[in-house]
């Protein structure tokens, strides 16, 4: 049970931000915090279906993490959803065409295998 | 374009401090309370009225639009790694607040983490802009 909730987070979290960083990247930087631009801004991506399709994603994700959290200690469910991780590295590269240099790559290996370490 | 790239290096900063922060204490006031099962859908509804995980609810609410914010301008393999610090303040809420268990093995895992974010923010933000201005330039 533990892991199949664990793989739904990880399938649908992935999936779920690539969809958001395509859509406020279409959007474009946000330059003006007062609350008029703020909610003009809001008003756009409401509108925008990757934001959309990254929210219903992020949904999914959050109540599978909703039953994890009932089964597993705080410090186990967050490490172990940073499997995400390594598909997002993956995905970031190949989907968005991120730069993804060799430092970055190691770091993120590092990352992935204290997140690994953390969840034993 | 110096002045830019530093404006950019602050606001990236102070944005990654809110994503952390809301992150860490949506967790662990989602977890505080959250009941041992949830047996029916309507179970996940109810709980959410609930105090503590309305609370959390609202902090992780709070994390996903600064979230959005930065990655308006900043690139998801800049964003997950730098906000990966989250899962070090994550264990430390875990042990102090939550009196949970953790091993030599998890402390490891921690320091690890530590340092693959510690190398991969080491001079991302000028690549950010740099792969931001080229195109407009080459494109156009």
């Amino acid at each position: 049970m533990k892991w199949l909730l664990i793989g739904i987070i990880v399938a649908a979290t992935s999936v779920g931000e690539v969809m958001q960083a395509l859509g406020m990247r279409r959007h474009g930087e946000i330059h003006d915090f007062r609350p008029g631009a703020l909610r003009r801004a809001m008003a756009l991506l409401a509108r925008n279906g990757f934001v959309i399709g990254s929210v219903l994603a992020m949904a999914v994700s959050f109540f599978a993490y909703m039953g994890l959290l009932t089964v597993a200690e705080l410090s186990f469910a967050v490490p172990a959803t940073a499997i995400t991780y390594v598909l997002e590295t993956v995905l970031a590269r190949f989907v968005l065409k991120e730069r993804v240099n060799w430092l970055r790559w190691a770091g993120a290996s590092l990352v992935i295998c204290g997140v690994a370490l953390v969840s034993l | 374009m110096h002045s830019d790239t530093a404006r950019l290096r602050v606001k990236s900063w102070v944005c990654a401090v809110v994503v952390v922060l809301s992150s860490v204490f949506g967790n662990f006031f989602l977890k505080l309370g959250m009941p041992a099962s949830l047996e029916t859908p309507a179970a996940y509804i109810l709980v959410l009225f609930r105090p503590t995980v309305a609370f959390g609810v609202a902090l992780l609410v709070l994390w996903m639009l600064s979230r959005m914010a930065l990655l308006s301008w900043a690139d998801l393999s800049y964003v997950l790694p730098v906000t990966a610090i989250g899962y070090v303040l994550v264990a430390l809420v875990g042990r102090i607040l939550l009196h949970e268990a953790i091993t030599g093995r998890r402390w490891t895992g921690i320091l690890l983490i530590m340092a693959g974010v510690a190398l991969v923010s080491v001079g991302t933000t000028p690549q950010t802009v740099a792969r931001r201005a080229e195109p407009v330039g080459a494109s156009r």
